[in-house]
């Protein structure tokens, strides 16, 4: 049980009168990659900001990377989290270039009084060259594309040298070639850092092949969960959301999404 | 240059260089987070809480620096929990502000005139305590841009970022929110408390135009800022004309020419295209 990293147990979480999470617990072993599904309002995003400490927990408890997730560790185990959202509206005019915005994923590492060494610098170089965007470092970051926007994202979290990796719905809002690029990219650097990755997304086409474990939320709870193989079935998925699922599901990239049951 | 030899000029034209400086490089912060109307609002609490210290009769700069401290910790926390839109709360503490200042003003016996001097402000009196106190500000505001400018540039540019990435977002954000109240209460009797806003956000959103680098924006908004206090010294003292309005009007002449030549007009045409 020692390689357990994220144990969250009888999560509840509300805003204001809406209960976003309603008793949720799950465990993640290290180097696991999980896939959180589910319609909007399910509770997925918020579960994300159970395990870095974002969200208050009304009740129940969560340990993350062996520390209590409460106000006064909240801040320490973020530094060890990479976490990735979906693109956001950014000023086009917005003083700080992509390679700026990289190097902010150290900041909080490097803490306050130091300042990123001249080897910080070219680690951030070398991660923009992993990510695809070298040449695009000196730019203003509010002119990338939505794609290399989240390679961005990517590569900050990245420099972050984080232990677990949060994607909230990264291929949200971009288009179709780059969303599996993005894919590729997440796959290569969960391989490649060994990291454990948490992936939400509400659209099922865009769930990696190296999932190992689907998570299925419903209204606030975990609904279902079991491997990809033996969960991503017609009949469960069309309960899940409330409609006919189709199956197979097109353009998947994983070779779980193309069985038809 | 021999007025320079005026001990009032030179109090006017440091007074100009630190004023300038300050309110400019809070006012880099203020326009790129796109809070510019916090400013305002802080700005009209400074104003309100000297308003109340000439009314209850002790220094004004004490309880303007009080009333922009407390109205800078209601809006942060009032924007960032969403009870109500950051523009609903921050124009709810500016009306109370507004109203209460109108009625310190309404309340205060005999003449006013230097109530009205801390409306329109009057940087050729100002007097050797309140520079020194400009100037402590000013001296403290760029030490802590120095020491903290990595955070400070995450949080201006990517909050919620910096929050997800374990920096102390929340303290920079409040910290950038006081030194914003700070600065307008030492700018007060200098610029006055209805023009300080202008040379806070003027300089700023002018180096906004023209740059993409934060660490250039802050040197360019801070040249605009000191030249708008001199040049507009230099037309208060030529014109005869008062020195506030002239300051503002300088600041307002700067940005519409950094707008008209600004290299990111082209990027928003590009754009829409």
């Amino acid at each position: 049980m020692d390689d357990v990293v994220i144990s969250i147990e009888d999560a509840v979480i509300s805003y204001r009168e809406d209960v976003a999470l309603q008793g949720v617990s799950l465990k993640v072993h290290r180097g696991d990659f999980i896939g959180i599904i589910g319609p909007n309002g399910a509770g997925k995003t918020t579960l994300l900001t159970v395990v870095n400490g974002l969200a208050r927990l009304l009740q129940g408890e969560a340990t993350v990377l062996g520390l209590a997730v409460n106000k006064q560790n909240s801040t320490r185990l973020r530094r060890r989290i990479g976490y990735v959202a979906q693109v956001e509206n950014i000023d086009p005019r917005l003083p700080i270039n992509v390679r700026e915005t990289v190097m902010v994923g150290a900041y909080g590492r490097l803490g306050l009084f130091h300042r990123p060494s001249p080897a910080q610098w070219q680690q951030v170089d070398r991660i923009l060259d992993v990510v695809g965007i070298a040449h695009l470092s000196r730019r203003p970051i509010g002119h990338l594309s939505g794609g290399e926007y989240q390679r961005a994202a990517i590569a900050r979290a990245i420099v972050q040298e984080p232990e677990i990796f949060l994607l909230d719905e990264p291929t949200a809002s971009i288009d179709e070639r780059a969303q599996w690029e993005i894919l590729d990219l997440i796959q290569l650097i969960h391989g490649k850092y060994h990291m454990t990755t948490l992936f939400v997304t509400h659209d099922l086409r865009q769930l990696p092949s190296t999932c190992q474990r689907l998570v299925l939320m419903k209204q606030g709870k975990i609904w279902r969960q079991g491997k990809p193989e033996l969960i991503f079935e017609k009949n469960v998925l069309s309960q899940l959301y409330g409609v006919p699922v189709p199956m197979p599901l097109k353009a998947g990239s994983a070779s779980w999404l193309h069985s038809s049951q | 240059m021999a007025v320079l030899e005026y001990q009032f000029m030179q109090n006017a034209a440091l007074a100009g260089l630190c004023g300038g400086i300050t309110c400019s490089v809070v006012g880099v912060f203020v326009v790129t987070m796109h809070l510019s109307f916090i400013g305002v609002c802080i700005a009209h609490a400074a104003f309100a809480g000297a308003l109340l210290g000439l009314f209850l009769g002790f220094d004004p700069l004490i309880s303007a620096l009080v009333f922009s401290l407390v109205s800078a910790g209601i809006i942060g926390p009032m924007a960032d929990r969403g009870e109500l839109s950051p523009d609903a709360s921050i124009g709810i503490i500016f009306s109370l502000m507004l109203g209460l200042a109108f009625l310190f003003l309404g309340l205060m016996p005999g003449s006013r005139t230097e109530a009205l001097n801390l409306f329109w402000g009057s940087i050729l009196t100002v007097s050797r305590q309140d520079l020194v106190f400009l100037g402590g500000v000013t001296a403290v505001e760029i030490g802590l841009v120095l020491v903290f400018y990595k955070e400070i540039q995450a949080v201006v540019c990517h909050r919620q970022v910096a929050l997800a990435v374990g920096i102390p977002a929340t303290l920079i954000f409040y910290g950038l929110l006081f030194a914003t109240g700070l600065t307008i209460t030492a700018s007060l009797r200098s610029i006055g408390g209805l023009l300080i806003y202008a040379l806070i956000l003027n300089p700023a959103a002018a180096a906004y135009q023209l740059t993409y680098s934060l660490r250039r924006m802050l040197l360019i908004a801070s040249a605009f800022g000191v030249i708008s206090c001199w040049a507009g010294l230099a037309a208060s003292y030529l014109l005869d004309i008062p020195s506030g309005a002239s300051i503002v009007i300088t600041a307002c002449v700067i940005f519409g020419v950094a707008t008209a030549f600004s290299p990111k007009r082209k990027v928003k045409r590009w754009q829409r295209s």
